[in-house]
């Protein structure tokens, strides 16, 4: 304390030697209201100035500390956890308005699955399950598929479009450029909303949806002005790709790729999933079995089948010789005797796994749906 | 302290319209063209700015009227100020955390930003340079924020529409922005001369 004083004293008389107790202290400042004053005593002025700022702070720390003390929030840790685990986009897919609240809510709300974070998958879902102690119910990845095949060159326009380049003002001319108005006007606008970059747009005008960024947040879904975007499960891989409700000629005037209703689908499915209504034939996603048959007989090409390479189906040494699967094929390519190796003829085979499905003995490999198949089987078998 | 309504009307008018913060005085101008991107965060800032400036501007004025004049410190204005917003705003941003969560999560994110703001320092100077009382300090901290508010809804409102403009490789983004407040400057110059002071 002793040693405090001293340094003040000899400061001050360090001042008081150099003679510059009374100078002139310029007021400088915004306004300029204050006036200059011609002698100002600097001692007082200090003393008073460090004893202000000092009591300023001190009463601002003292009334800081106590409110952070009196209006103290318990945040429960949980919720930072899960925070971080979540995919961080802010996408919306969770029916939140964003990661923090989602957060919240299902640390904090029993009922709320852990599942909902669709951009995170199956592992931030295994991490927000593991942190909030709830069951990990992994759902089925789901993907937006364009409903629309016709880029610019495949389809007719009405009239040349100069204005902004964007689906939603585009929408506003008319209805569109597009002489269908059902399909993809093809100005990209889900291409730029996508948080994930997954949509990009083809040289002719259509999106394309990268499946290994898609993460089903539905941003596309919702921005599309003719919601030709629908977001689906991703087993559901044979679909109508196309909304035109115009009559069969029409849509034919208007577009190479357009669903004209010929109801060939409907006849040719084994499983009856699809079905025309208004002109445009839809697939019932529960009925279908992705088998692929209506791709191939679709004589607008309005199909899509999204399994890229179906492999073929062989038969294995265990077959029995039931000849199930020669009834079951739709293309006649199983052929055989009973009580004998049975053969697939792989020039006819198209890959629709129905005979891997039908096949008692599960003597059928190769096809997409094999290893599903197999699964089930040995699951059935375990149960007996 | 006498009142006289129609000072406060021209106080008002003269802060918010004819010397516009941002587009006179070209201050406040970080925020401005950080919050001005979406209709949205805008309106969330304009509220929680014109609040906390009324705030602050009070309290400034009662600490420079009742201890600084008395002490003879009024030197020690600025930096006084901003300690005084600085504190101001972390209180409220403690408080309102606990008391009105449902307000924190819509306007909590703004106060951080705003307790750095040059308007919000430039308010309680004036009103000390100026010498104004009380209720005049208040009104010209109103007229402030609404000149802010106004600012940022006309230029939240042109650049949600420009985001889908053509606009040429070398202006996307802040350049056009900057522009745009440019002409916005030079329309509110137009005001000039609407109050004799």
């Amino acid at each position: 304390m002793y040693d405090i004083q001293r340094i003040i004293t000899d400061i001050v008389g360090l001042i008081q030697l150099s003679d510059i107790s009374h100078f002139i202290l310029p007021q400088i400042g915004v306004g300029g209201g204050v006036e200059a004053k011609e002698y100002v005593e600097l001692m007082p002025l200090i003393k008073s100035t460090l004893i202000f700022l000092a009591g300023l702070g001190i009463i601002f720390g003292l009334g800081l500390a106590f409110a952070a003390k009196r209006f103290s929030v318990k945040i429960d840790p949980r919720v930072e956890q899960v925070k971080e685990v979540l995919a961080n986009a802010h996408c919306g897919a969770c029916g939140y308005a964003g990661c923090e609240q989602y957060a919240e809510a299902v640390v904090n709300n029993p009922d709320i699955p852990p599942n909902l974070c669709t951009p995170g998958g199956a592992t931030t879902c295994e991490a927000v399950a593991l942190i909030t102690g709830k069951k990990a119910e992994i759902r089925e990845p789901i993907f937006a598929r364009i409903m629309c095949q016709g880029s610019w060159s495949r389809s007719v326009k009405k009239f040349k479009y100069e204005g902004v380049q964007d689906c939603r003002a585009v929408i506003l001319a008319g209805g569109g450029d597009k002489a269908c108005r059902y399909g993809c006007l093809g100005y990209g606008t889900c291409s730029r909303v996508c948080p994930f970059d997954a949509i990009t747009m083809t040289d002719d005008q259509l999106p394309y949806v990268d499946l290994t960024k898609c993460t089903g947040c539905r941003k596309c879904e919702a921005v599309c002005p003719t919601k030709v975007i629908e977001v689906l499960p991703s087993s559901r891989q044979v679909l109508v790709t196309c909304h035109s409700k115009d009559r069969g000629v029409d849509t034919k005037k208007n577009c190479q790729a357009g669903c004209i209703a010929c109801g060939i689908c409907n006849k040719v499915c084994p499983f009856d999933a699809p079905s025309i209504e208004n002109n445009l034939s839809r697939i019932d996603l529960d009925k279908c079995k992705v088998c692929g048959l209506c791709v191939k007989k679709c004589p607008t090409k309005a199909i899509t089948d999204f399994i890229p390479k179906r492999p073929k189906a062989f038969v294995m040494d265990n077959c029995i010789g039931c000849r199930i699967c020669t009834k079951v094929c739709p293309v006649n390519a199983a052929s055989g005797e009973l009580k004998k190796l049975h053969v697939i003829d792989q020039s006819r085979c198209i890959g629709c796994g129905i005979c891997t499905a039908k096949c008692p003995v599960q003597a059928i490999d190769g096809t997409f749906n094999a290893a599903e198949v197999f699964a089930s089987a040995t699951e059935k078998g375990k149960a007996a | 302290m006498s009142i006289d309504s129609a000072k406060l009307f021209e106080l008002i008018i003269a802060a918010s319209l004819i010397n516009n913060f941002v587009f006179t005085r070209f201050l406040g101008l970080c925020i401005f063209f950080g919050v001005s991107k979406k209709m949205e965060t805008a309106v969330g800032m304009s509220i929680t700015f014109t609040s906390v400036m009324m705030i602050s501007a009070a309290l400034s004025w009662l600490i420079f009227n009742y201890v600084m004049i008395p002490l003879d410190i009024t030197f020690l204005k600025i930096i006084v100020f901003i300690g005084v917003v600085a504190g101001f705003v972390q209180a409220s941003d403690t408080i309102m955390r606990k008391v009105a969560p449902v307000l924190f999560h819509k306007l909590g994110i703004y106060l951080a930003l705003i307790s750095t703001n040059c308007i919000i320092l430039a308010v309680p100077l004036i009103n000390a340079g100026e010498k104004y009382n009380f209720i005049e300090s208040l009104a010209f901290a109103f007229g402030s924020g609404i000149g802010f508010a106004l600012a940022l809804l006309i230029m939240a409102s042109i650049r949600e529409k420009l985001e889908l403009a053509d606009v040429p490789k070398t202006f996307k983004g802040l350049p056009i922005a900057f522009v745009v407040t440019g002409l916005i400057a030079l329309a509110f110059t137009g005001f000039s001369g609407l109050i004799k002071l």
